[in-house]
């Protein structure tokens, strides 16, 4: 059986998956219309509160993603199916938007909250870092152009970041306790914690969506290098 | 009449490989019976050197399926390098050691014993220069260094990325007698040849690769 | 193949780097004073006031041996590179991992002693005092460094086969490191100035966790990407 690059696989069809990005965007105007309007302004935060329905949520789903990435890296590594390595891209490609937001959301909330920009806010750090994690990944992709090693060193990669993201966390959270420095709340209030579940649902279905979508793409690319390949070879 | 496919020292069916977007073998089919001494020719860039290392499991085909002795290139790849001696057109040695240290480190990570050492220095002719370091090695010097390397692992099968290139009239000769006692007691030999001359009297046939295919 | 050939292999491995990198004498030099002369820069800018170098100094040390680290980590797969010597290393039989444990002690060696001479050169440069508690400051120096090396040898085990080495290597490995850093940085701190909120301890476990957890993933993951 020869290697990865004889494609042994049909690429994925959109199906009903247009259905369901539908679906998603209106449970998300939904959700964040449920927390506008029944969750009342913080007694600290005021309306700025508000921005936490995106921000926290999108916090969450970045975390999730992190573990699809590892999810599909093993798999990879396991079975040597490339559609696996693909998905694990999308997933990170994905992430690395969410956590694009979840800063800028963070930040935007930090400013009227503390004054600055930035305050080494132990999350929005730990946040940080793990940006950096993704674009690591997403750079080592770009540099290598053979398919197979792209995935392998991409697997490997992608299992170590997800595996440092609780580390991440846990160091950077002990950095900033040690000098007690204030962060993002924990809204714990059981009026906010309804909308907050209801919006991370949201994010989530809209992240199934894109991480899809993504992987379709991928799959079409992919598809379209095999036929190239196989034009290539005179139907050898 | 079918052959016993484990038999052949190399059966390669459709062999391709590409890299990035530019296809270097487009499908080579041969096979190899062992007592062969083929010589695989080519203008250059043609895919020789491509072709070589994916039957000693340096590289992976993009496409069809290539076997030594039996065992898959791809899937039972550590099978195959136990049947195999490598040259390649680089040499590979450590400038830093001496003659006899590079010799040891391969017969370590070989799990050969420390006599085979000399014995493949007095092959090559190099047993005077055991102590020297590879540093100050002529090209000559480096390419016996590697054939005693490669014959520490007594191989059956000898995959050789243009053996003869830097040699003189003794070296030539030592590195055709080399091949042909590999090749008597059973192995074979694959020889990536720029010119037919130094081993036109030993080569049962010869392969000729155009534009990645033969 | 037995695991005492693999123990045998790793030995060989750790031999033939270190020997090489002692004899062609340029490396390590190179790398020390890249250190000191780091360690020199970070006093420029947070000096020339005492008080500030002094509480800077964990900081700065760490990341004077981490900018040499890179060096050395690029380094000890060019040895091979450069030769063509990476072929027929993988055509020795027997386990994957042996490669990289060889790599990854050889490494250790070479970074743990330009850590100790950083270290050394460090306090005198920022006028520390050598603590009581230094033997725990040397655990942390270790714990640190095995941390360091053994996702500088993994990543560089790709970075130096690929295009962009030079940014590849720190962009992949230095957001990784930050528990480590962080710990190794808070951790030397808290020693170096007695340690009496002993806070050091819950840092070197993290380092511990933290070596283990990618000690053994490295090497599960190492035969993947040395291949490929």
């Amino acid at each position: 059986m020869a290697a990865n690059s004889v494609q042994t696989w049909s690429p994925p069809k959109a199906g009903r998956w247009p259905l369901f990005g539908v679906f998603a965007l209106l449970f998300l105007i939904g959700s964040q219309f449920v927390a506008f309007t029944t969750s009342p302004p913080d007694r600290d935060m005021g309306e700025l509160e508000k921005i936490l329905y995106v921000h926290v949520p999108a916090a969450w789903i970045m975390s999730l993603t992190f573990a699809v990435v590892m999810f599909y890296s093993l798999r990879y590594l396991w079975k040597g199916d490339e559609r696996d390595d693909l998905a694990a891209a999308s997933a990170a490609e994905v992430g690395t938007m969410f956590n694009g937001l979840t800063l800028v959301l963070g930040m935007l909330w930090g400013k009227p909250a503390w004054g600055v920009w930035w305050a080494w806010d132990p999350r929005l750090t730990s946040t940080l870092v793990l940006f950096l994690i993704f674009v690591g990944y997403l750079s080592l992709r770009s540099f290598v152009d053979e398919p197979e090693r792209r995935a392998k060193w991409s697997a490997a990669v992608g299992i170590l970041g997800a595996i440092n993201v609780p580390i991440v966390y846990m160091s950077v959270q002990w950095w900033r306790t040690l000098h007690q420095m204030q962060s993002t709340p924990d809204t714990v209030a059981g009026i906010y914690v309804l909308s907050l579940r209801l919006n991370a649902f949201a994010f989530l279905f809209v992240m199934i969506y894109f991480v899809r979508r993504r992987y379709e793409s991928m799959c079409l690319e992919r598809a379209a290098e095999h036929a190239e390949q196989a034009k290539a070879l005179g139907g050898v | 009449m079918a052959e016993n496919t484990s038999e052949l020292a190399i059966d390669a069916r459709a062999v391709a490989r590409r890299f990035g977007s530019r296809w270097v073998l487009r499908g080579v089919t041969m096979q190899l019976r062992p007592g062969e001494i083929v010589g695989l020719l080519g203008p250059n860039g043609c895919g020789k050197s491509t072709l070589l290392r994916i039957f000693g499991t340096l590289l992976r085909p993009s496409a069809g399926t290539a076997s030594v002795y039996g065992h898959d290139v791809v899937t039972a790849s550590d099978r195959v390098r136990a049947h195999i001696g490598f040259l390649a057109h680089e040499p590979g040695l450590y400038d830093d050691l001496t003659a006899r240290e590079n010799l040891w480190f391969a017969a370590t990570m070989l799990g050969v014993g420390n006599e085979e050492i000399e014995e493949s220095l007095a092959r090559v002719g190099l047993s005077h220069a055991r102590h020297e370091r590879v540093r100050g090695f002529s090209a000559g010097m480096e390419r016996r260094l590697s054939v005693a390397r490669m014959l520490l692992g007594k191989p059956k099968l000898l995959l050789l990325d243009e053996p003869y290139s830097n040699l003189d009239a003794e070296g030539i000769a030592m590195m055709s007698g080399v091949i042909a006692d590999a090749v008597r007691e059973g192995g074979a030999a694959l020889v990536v040849l720029h010119e037919l001359a130094p081993a036109a009297g030993m080569l049962s046939r010869t392969v000729t690769l155009t534009d990645g295919k033969n | 193949m037995s695991m005492r050939d693999d123990f045998r292999r790793v030995r060989a491995i750790v031999w033939k780097d270190l020997t090489t990198e002692r004899r062609s004498k340029a490396g390590f030099n190179g790398v020390v004073a890249l250190g000191v002369t780091i360690l020199l820069l970070f006093g420029f800018a947070l000096g020339p006031e005492t008080a500030a170098i002094k509480s800077a100094a964990s900081g700065a040390l760490w990341l004077a041996a981490l900018f040499a680290a890179v060096l050395a980590f690029n380094r000890s797969y060019q040895v091979e590179l450069e030769g063509g010597a990476l072929d027929p290393l993988l055509l020795y039989p027997g386990a994957r991992w042996a490669i990289f444990s060889g790599k990854l002690i050889a490494n250790l060696a070479f970074v743990g002693l330009m850590l100790i001479i950083v270290v050394l050169v460090g306090i005198v440069l920022y006028q520390v005092s050598i603590p009581s508690t230094w033997p725990a400051l040397l655990g942390v120096l270790a714990l640190g460094a095995i941390g360091i090396c053994t996702l500088g040898t993994f990543y560089a085990a790709m970075a130096s086969r690929s295009r962009a080495r030079e940014v590849l290597l720190p962009l992949l490995l230095f957001p990784m490191l930050v528990p480590v850093l962080l710990a190794a940085m808070q951790a030397t701190k808290a020693l170096l100035n007695g340690d009496l909120m002993h806070e050091s301890g819950a840092w070197m476990k993290l380092l511990v966790a933290y070596d283990i957890i990618f000690l053994i993933v490295t090497h599960l993951a190492f035969e993947h990407v040395i291949e490929a």
